[in-house]
Order: structure tokens, then sequence, then C-alpha cells
């Protein structure tokens, strides 16, 4: 409990940076913002009722306060496009990026385990060469060339999966799979090359482990091995690469989304950019960082569980 | 009575040495085709001009959507223009924003990196490591198209976008690299002699901390390449007509149908050139430093 309240403790000057760096975006809009976000023809009524609207009348440190004032009672304002607040926005499209973001987890860990399992154990031969062309192949193209690989021959060519047409998930499970599914595989792919190549060379090093000989010298053979010891301490940095991976998935998501025109956060994230609409990009902005910094903190207590030697060292400490 | 002159030629240990290293150089086949691919990037990046086949951006209405042929071997795309012409422009934009932004990176990164780990104060270390926290926990991309979005679409604005997004790396790899060297008798003896912290920061531990740092480059290449796709593909890149191979996966996209080789082949060049960049800093890593390899 102790290590959960001070890693909680450290969360806090991080959140209060995260808070300021996103404040000050608006700030980096060269020129005045309400001029930037309405055009050159704005009449001098407009302009004030949009600097009135984005607090921007007030000294800066009184704007920081009154925006994080608002945050604090879950206003995240309101989008410039059609006055909604941006906090229904969100609400509505971060449905479609979490299933799309556990989907693509969901993938990546089915391809990463058996490939990364078959890897280590078959060290220098075609298993392994294969997993290390697929995981080369995965860090090296961009996931959103991917998706449009798969467009071209799943979607146009061979018109297995529709290219559009997005239900939510509880509304018709067969045609939200039909039309996540390539999204998720394509994402998923890159995710597992990197998964892949740590489960490979952590396993690796604990293969090597007096431990494994142990139980190999007791009696134990091929798979009880692997499975039953090896893989279960090889986990624990797995674990921890799973979890920095989270911030590079939800970047890879965005476009991904584009793409495959899901009407997911990244896709309102982009819009609002497009249409310079600034409150909302901001808030996509802070919500980011916050899944990122709570999803972090779930794997570094996940991490503390799964590892004894972890828990006690910090307790000691 | 003259002094003897020490000689500057290297003693036969410093060549066999020298001879070891190049060897195992050769030997490292990450290292090889990675520096190849890099240098073929480069030359052509540097080049596209005199070896385009065709203007890049001059339209060429009666040749709009060929497939690959002799005259055009990566065929046209929509607007008629030479696929492959526009594919060494690409390579000039992809490399001129990654080794913007890396400088960008690196101008901003390795300072904060070596205050941090030098002075370990409040204000030079932890203030500047939980700014460093909260900038890591915004996506990378994420990152980089707020920025973009704010600062305007254009290549400069990319460079900085992109650059932004590697100061963290930047600072952590310094500020660990610092703190190990901080412990070593070299600091100490440049203590002594009266040196002053800029001079033992800069002159001192800089020079020794380089090779983990070309490592994070040449791996921050690889990133920026994909990065500055992606803002191109989202249209917060270059501007056209300005050919970069994002924007042209996403004039690809709307042909699909009549012109697949228009979505493969610049993915392919990106894939190429991100594997270069990867394949040459792994190489560089057990080059370099082969007792982390071993």
């Amino acid at each position: 409990m102790a290590y959960v309240g001070k890693r909680l403790l450290t969360m806090i000057p991080v959140l209060i940076f995260l808070s300021i760096m996103v404040f000050s975006l608006i700030h980096l809009i060269p020129g005045d913002p309400a001029q930037v976000i309405l055009g050159q023809d704005a009449t001098p009524q407009a302009l004030a009722a949009l600097r009135a609207q984005l607090g921007l009348n007030h000294s800066v440190p009184v704007q920081y306060f009154d925006w994080m004032g608002r945050l604090f009672h879950g206003n995240l304002g309101n989008s410039l496009l059609d006055n909604e607040p941006v906090s229904k926005l969100i609400g509505q499209r971060l449905p479609v990026t979490v299933e799309l973001a556990v989907g693509t987890v969901i993938v990546a860990l089915l391809i990463a385990f058996p490939l990364g399992v078959l890897a280590a154990v078959y060290r220098g031969r075609w298993a392994d060469f294969t997993a290390l062309f697929v995981s080369t192949i995965g860090l090296s193209v961009p996931p959103f060339w991917i998706g449009l690989l798969f467009l071209v021959w799943f979607t146009v060519k061979a018109h297995i999966f529709p290219s559009s047409g997005y239900v939510p998930i509880f509304q018709n499970f067969g045609q939200n799979l039909s039309v996540m599914f390539l999204p998720m595989v394509a994402t998923g792919i890159r995710e597992a090359a990197v998964l892949l190549r740590m489960l490979r060379s952590s396993l690796l090093d604990v293969l090597d482990q007096d431990f494994v000989r142990t139980a190999r010298a007791k009696g134990l053979r091929g798979w009880g091995v692997i499975v039953g010891h090896a893989l279960r301490n090889a986990l624990i940095p797995v674990i921890t690469t799973g979890g920095l991976q989270i911030a590079g998935l939800l970047g890879g998501l965005v476009i991904t989304e584009q793409i495959f025109t899901l009407p997911g956060f990244g896709s309102l994230l982009v819009q609002s950019v497009y249409s310079r609409d600034y409150p909302t990009v901001q808030a996509c902005a802070l919500i980011a960082a916050l899944l990122v910094v709570v999803v972090n903190l779930l794997v570094d207590l996940v991490y503390g569980l799964t590892d004894p030697r972890i828990r006690v060292q910090r307790g000691r400490a | 009575m003259a002094l003897a002159q020490p000689s500057l030629e290297p003693t036969s240990a410093v060549r066999v040495r020298r001879h070891s290293r190049f060897r195992a150089m050769l030997r490292n086949r990450q290292l090889v085709i990675g520096g190849i691919i890099v240098a073929v990037v480069l030359l052509v990046a540097i080049f596209a001009n005199l070896i385009s086949p065709y203007d890049p951006n001059t339209p060429a209405y009666s040749d709009i959507l060929k497939g690959p042929s002799a005259s055009h071997w990566f065929g046209t795309d929509q607007l008629g223009r030479d696929e492959l012409a526009r594919i060494f422009i690409g390579a000039r934009t992809s490399m001129t924003v990654s080794i913007g932004a890396l400088i960008v990176g690196l101008i901003i990164g390795v300072p904060l990196g070596l205050v941090s780990g030098f002075y370990r104060g409040f204000w030079d270390d932890w203030i500047i490591m939980r700014i460093i926290d909260a900038m890591q926990a915004f996506p990378f991309l994420i990152l980089a198209l707020v920025m973009a979005a704010m600062l305007g679409p254009g290549e400069r604005n990319a460079m900085i976008a992109i650059g932004i997004g590697y100061v963290p790396v930047f600072v952590r790899i310094v500020r660990g690299q610092v703190l190990g060297e901080l412990e070593k008798e070299f600091v100490s003896a440049a203590r002594m002699v009266g040196a002053s912290d800029a001079r033992i920061m800069w002159r001192h531990i800089l020079p020794n901390i380089t090779t983990p740092l070309i490592v994070q480059m040449t791996i921050a290449m690889a990133s920026g390449i994909i990065a500055e796709a992606s803002l191109s593909y989202l249209g917060l890149g270059v501007s056209p007509p300005t050919a970069s191979w994002g924007t042209m996966l996403h004039d690809a996209q709307g042909y699909l149908g009549q012109a697949t080789y228009l979505a493969v082949i610049p993915g392919v060049a990106i894939g190429i050139a991100v594997l270069g960049f990867n394949l040459f800093g792994d190489g560089l890593q057990q080059w370099l430093d082969p007792r982390k390899h071993n």
C-alpha cells in the first residue's frame, strides 16, 4: 500500500506540468489565436466574443487557474464548431478507440507470443529467422501503410471486408468486427514486432539461468520447463515494454482511424486540427496524455504485483 | 640541444587495434547493410534533382495514372507526374525533416540532460525531469500532430514538432550517461585543476558520452522518417506540390482500385529507409559497444 501511495504522489507534479503544457498549447499559435481561428475577415465583435469564450482577455496565470477550475468540474470547454461540450464529443468517440486499442493488443499478443517463444526455443533455426523477419518488417514499415495495403487487397480487390460503416460493438457484433478487424491487424503487427523481440530476448536470458537447468536436471522435459518455469519469469520485462508501448499505440491509432474512416478519438483530434477547433485539440491532447499516465501507473502496479522481488525491494526501500 | 620530437605515427599496437576494429566493422552485417542503405538514401536525397528522370512537380495530363513502364519505371500519379522522380524528392523531404528534427531535439535535449545530470538539484534536475515525465506522457505522434496544428503546416514546423518529441529521449540518455561519468577520475581531475562546470560538461563529459548518443540519433532518424510521413499523410507536413512519401500515400488512397502501385511504392521507400537506419543503429551499437552486445 505504501508503494501505491508513493507512486500516486509522484504523479502529482507530472500532472501539474502536463496541465501547464496543454494549457500553453493555445499560446503557441503565432499571433492572436482568435484572429487565426476566425480569419482576416472577422469583425471586431466576433473576435472579442471568441477571445472571451477562450478566456484570452485575462492574464495568463488567471487563464490557467480558470481553465484548471473548469477541468476539476469536468468541463473541457466547448467545441468551436458546434458549441457542443468537448467532454461529450470525446465520450462519444473514445469507446471506438478503446475497442480498437484492445483488439490491437489482442492481435499483437496472438502474433508475438507463439512466434517469440518459438524463436527463443528454436534459436538460430527457421522459426527464429521467421520471427526475426516478421519483427523487422513490422518495425520498418508505418502501420498506416499496412492498413492501406489491407484496404487494397481485402476491401477494394477481394471485397472481403467493408471499407467503412462502423457500427457500435453492442449494436451488431458481427458487423462491428468486420469493420474493426483490418485496422486491428494493421496496427497489431507493429506492436507485435516490438513485443516479439522483447519476449524472445527475455526468454533466452531466462532459459540460460540456473533454475531452468535445475528443473531440467530434476527430470522436467520440453515445453513443461518453458511454459511452467521460464515463460512466467520472462514475462516481467515484456509487461513493462507492453505498458510503454501504449503511448506509441495511441499515436498510431490516430492515423489508422483516418485510413479506415473510424469515428474514434483520433479522427476527432485530426478533424479538430483541420478546423482549428483549438479547445477540442487541447482537450484531446490532455485526455491522451492522461490515458498514458493512468496506463503506465497500472502497469507499474501490476509489475510490482507479478514480481515478488520488486515488491520486497520496494517495501524495504 | 634540440629535443627529440615525439613521433605522430601510430604505434604498431595501435595500428593492429584499428585494423581489428575495422575488420569487426566489416564483419558486422547489420552495420554494413544498414550503412549501405543509409548511404544510398542520403545520396538520393542530396542528388535528387540531378538523378530524377522527369520534373517531379510538373503535371503531364496525357500520362495520368500510367502503370510502371520503360519510360516511367514506377508509373505516374493522378496528375501524370513521374512517380520515381517524386520518390527521389520524397527522400530529400524525409531526410531534411528528420535531420532538422534531430538537430532541434539535440539542441534542446543535450544541454538539459547535461545540466540535469551534472547538478542534480531541485531546479536543475527535479523540475527538468518532471517536465520530461510530463512530455513523455504525450504519445509522440499526438504531440507532433498537436504542435504542427498550433504552429501551422510546413516543413520547418514539422521539424520543430517532431524535434520536440525527441527531447525527452535525449535528455534521459544524456542525463543517465552524465551520472555514470561523474564518478570517474577525469572529472575530479578537471575539477582539481580549476575547470569551470561548463567546461567540464562540454569538453570532458560530452565527448565521453557520444557513443549512446550517436546510436540514439540513428534510431531517432528511423522514427523521424515515419513521423514525417505520418504528418504529411495527415496534411500537416510539407505543402504541395513538394513531394513527400506521406502525401504520396495520402494521394494514392483515392486511386486504390485503379493504381495500386501508387500505394505500394512510397510505403516500400519508407520501409527501406527505416530498415536502413534501424539496422545501422543496431550495428553501430554492437560495433561501438561490443561489451554490451556480448
